[in-house]
């Protein structure tokens, strides 16, 4: 186990290293001048050389990605073009509303999807089965920006339970933040756990055709028993798979619903930070990210290290 | 009992809402489309988003602009100019506090207008000290500012958010947290979110401000403003994003809308460098085949008013030129035959992001191809926008808005990006620098605005509204822009 942890490790840190080359060269060759973006249309040669110097961005190119990198490793990120304070901040205050959000739209598509979808595999070919999946198949047909806005339209404008979006902070309110964060998380989940639903089942349905299960009824286990005790442990290996990739793409890739809740998020920080050439922003972010990902991905490997122990030895 | 509950119900319902109301009396929640950057410091950053901020609100300068474009004493009482103009006596207000409680006097005056002027100060608007020969502080409330030759909108300048007063202690930290002397100071900017102003109570004219508590919120996109308003998250989007949805609120009795004017001059900008554009006549073929009405209503749901030069229409020197170009692809296909192009010709238009140039471009292009123009249409990012066009002039056509009041001077500005060369236009733009008297210069500015539309320099479209949606017992917003702000220090709830 212990190798096994350790391989994982050193895999994980050639991947951010490489990761950070590819982050600074796609910025490099992005077209766009973060000076000239601050200084607009009223921008002047003199102005934007002293911005540019002031920015640092008037050192040469490897120059610079050495002192990013040297800045990493001693956990100085440093600061934001465009809001003039630390990126570690910024970052922090923004994984204050995606990471609740985050949990909260996983628990709830979990919390919905798996029940679902083992039942939907228990009543294979039935009608409960067609039911959840003709649903299922609908929460994936929709947009989940396009659930948000209805969200929006009943909830907010219609009866008035919720406002229309943003984040009142943790501090101030803890309630009134925790409900800013429910619309959202339902639009954020509800797509999800139709797909989950989907993995649950046909992942439960794929075990129950396995020898071992053939065993277990042989014993004469009832076919639900045997779902519940041998298919579905087994299948939850898929299901972890995708809740890994869910909750990966959740951090960044709920800018389209953050946008129609306008939630100061980190979805929304990197669009700003890319639109605004906020490139500081950006590529410390994206490699965070990266991070994460790479990170969550361990975790899943070890989670199905303890689901199956098979794998711990790699074999 | 059901009746009773429904009594119930609404009794509850009505008794929440008008909790609601109530406790919004002295308190203001505006929608903004952009957020800062960099940072909320005028005098470093020339972007409109920290001016709709902090202009009137948190900051202030010696004169200011108000809503009727007037230039009005603010820090200075009153001033004198002497009859060379050359020299400015300012008599400062007394009793006047920075939001730190320091007391403002000369030396705030006399350290912001230097720093501004320094050779590595980032202020975009140099032009506006550039004048100055030097500044003197007779007393403690007093400013006698030498300049080295005569400049008629000094006085205008200084008006400006670039001008505003800052104090030593503080004026490094302006843009994170900002101190100036305005009605209201600076509580906190919640990044992505939100800026919170309150109430300064050590404000010199305190009694005129209604409002407790100002909050400036973010809101990029355009359905989710409308879905705030309706909510009543937010009491007023002063630059509302969808012209498409303005029928919708003025039906609504809990809204009032208000169409005025920004100095936004929206413009077909011709790249004037390179052929064919460099040739008049296609630039007055242009001029011609684009039929502006049709395009304020496709674009701007027909908000918008017709320009025929770069100059606001508001301004009382505006001379209306929409004349002088009809539409008339008759004479537009005449024009580009005589020109050396009888079977027209090809040509790039490149469109930033906001709407009125995407939805706008599409309009421009089929028009241009009904005289033989044939227009592929590129759509670009902002960033791009500012490197291509702005800064390295790739492009033959682009549809942009120029926002800075009295920007007609960039025609006069070398190897600007649409590359307009002219002297006589020049010689008129220094002798309105020159000018003092304004009757003067008004006529200067029209003389300089008839130069662009005989050279046809750009197609001028038109003036960008300015659309305010708000709730309807908000009074006291700006209809009008003169230039861009959200001075709220006059706004409160209709009792």
């Amino acid at each position: 186990m212990i190798a096994f942890v350790l391989r994982r490790v050193l895999g994980l840190a050639a991947t951010l290293a490489a990761a950070s080359l590819v982050v600074f060269v796609v910025l490099e060759v992005l077209p766009g001048d973060p000076a000239l973006v601050m200084l607009g249309t009223e921008a002047q040669p003199q102005t934007l050389a002293l911005l540019r110097a002031e920015m640092g961005l008037d050192q040469p190119a490897p120059q610079r990605y050495l002192a990013w990198v040297a800045g990493l490793v001693r956990g100085d990120l440093g600061l934001s073009y465009t809001y003039r304070v630390p990126v570690g901040e910024l970052v922090v205050q923004r994984l204050a509303v995606t990471l609740p959000l985050t949990v909260l739209a996983i628990s709830l598509s979990t919390a919905l999807a798996i029940p679902l979808g083992v039942f939907a595999a228990a009543r294979h070919r039935r009608w409960g089965d067609s039911a959840i999946m003709a649903f299922a198949q609908m929460g994936m047909a929709i947009p989940n920006f396009w659930l948000a806005l209805l969200l929006v339209l009943v909830f907010a404008v219609q009866l008035g339970w919720f406002s229309a979006g943003g984040f009142p902070g943790w501090s101030d309110s803890p309630g009134a933040a925790f409900k800013a964060l429910v619309l959202p998380a339902i639009a954020l989940a509800l797509p999800q756990a139709a797909i989950l639903a989907r993995v649950t089942r046909s992942a439960v349905l794929d075990m129950m055709g396995e020898d071992f299960v053939r065993t277990a009824r042989a014993k004469g286990l009832s076919r639900d028993a045997a779902l519940w005790r041998h298919a579905l442990r087994n299948a939850l290996i898929p299901v972890l798979t995708i809740m890994g990739l869910q909750f990966s793409f959740l951090l960044a890739g709920a800018v389209i619903v953050e946008n129609v809740f306008y939630l100061p998020g980190l979805g929304r920080l990197v669009f700003q930070a890319v639109s605004q050439r906020d490139l500081i922003v950006v590529k410390n972010v994206v490699l965070l990210l990266a991070a994460t990902v790479v990170i969550v991905n361990f975790i899943v490997d070890l989670l199905y290290a303890a689901v199956d122990p098979r794998l711990r030895t790699g074999r | 009992m059901r009746k009773a509950f429904i009594a119930f119900a609404s009794f509850a319902i009505l008794a929440l809402s008008t909790a609601a109301v109530e406790a919004q009396h002295d308190t203001l929640t505006l929608a903004m489309t952009l957020e800062p950057a960099p940072g909320l410091d005028p005098t470093v950053g020339p972007a409109a988003a920290i001016r709709e901020i902090t202009y009137g609100n948190l900051f202030e300068g010696l004169a200011r602009i108000d809503r009727n474009a007037e230039v009005k004493p603010a820090l200075a009482e009153s001033w004198t100019v002497s009859a060379d103009g050359l020299i400015y006596t300012f008599k400062l207000r007394q009793g006047v506090r920075f939001h730190d409680g320091t007391e403002f006097d000369s030396a705030d005056v006399k350290f912001s207008l230097e720093r501004a002027m320094a050779p590595d100060s980032r202020n975009a608007q140099k032009w506006i000290f550039a004048p100055i020969a030097r500044i003197e502080t007779p007393d403690r409330y007093a400013v006698v500012v030498t300049l080295k030759r005569p400049a008629g909108n000094f006085l205008y300048g200084l008006g400006w958010g670039d001008a505003v007063i800052v104090a030593p202690e503080t004026a490094a930290h302006n843009s994170t947290n900002p101190i100036g002397t305005g009605p209201f100071k600076f509580d906190r900017w919640v990044k992505g979110d939100r800026v919170e102003l309150s109430r300064f109570d050590g404000y010199w004219r305190k009694d005129a401000v209604a409002l407790r508590k100002v909050t400036f919120r973010f809101i990029p996109d355009a359905q989710a403003q409308i879905s705030a308003l309706l909510a009543r998250d937010v009491d007023a989007v002063p630059l509302f994003a969808a012209p498409e949805a303005v029928a919708q609120f003025k039906t609504d009795k809990r809204f009032s809308v208000t169409v005025g004017a920004t100095e936004g001059e929206t413009i077909l900008a011709l790249n004037n460098r390179k052929p064919p554009f460099n040739d008049v006549r296609v630039r007055q073929a242009l001029a011609h085949a684009i039929d502006r009405k049709a395009i304020i209503e496709g674009a701007m749901s027909g908000y918008g008013t017709p320009i025929g030069s770069h100059f606001s229409p508001g301004h009382p020197a505006y001379v209306d030129l929409t004349g002088r170009y009809p539409y008339d692809p008759a004479k537009a296909k005449a024009l580009l035959a005589e020109a050396g192009y009888p079977n027209g010709l090809k040509a790039t238009l490149r469109l930033p992001p906001p709407p009125y140039a995407r939805r706008g471009g599409e309009i421009v292009a089929a028009q241009l191809s009904k005289v033989g123009i044939q227009v592929s249409i590129e759509p670009v990012e902002w960033a791009q926008w500012l490197d291509n066009v702005f800064q390295n002039k790739q492009f033959d056509m682009t549809i942009i808005s120029h926002v800075e009041p009295m920007d007609i001077d960039k025609y006069a500005v070398d190897d600007y990006y649409f590359g307009y060369r002219n002297p006589h236009f020049k010689e008129v733009m220094s002798a309105i620098d020159r000018a003092t008297d304004p009757a003067a210069q008004n006529r200067l500015y029209k003389e300089a605005q008839t130069l662009l539309a005989e050279d046809s320099v750009n197609v001028f479209l038109f003036q960008l509204p300015r659309i305010t949606v708000a709730n309807a017992d908000v009074i006291g917003l700006w209809q009008n822009v003169p230039l861009p702000a959200n001075d709220v220090t006059e706004v409160s709830w209709r009792k």
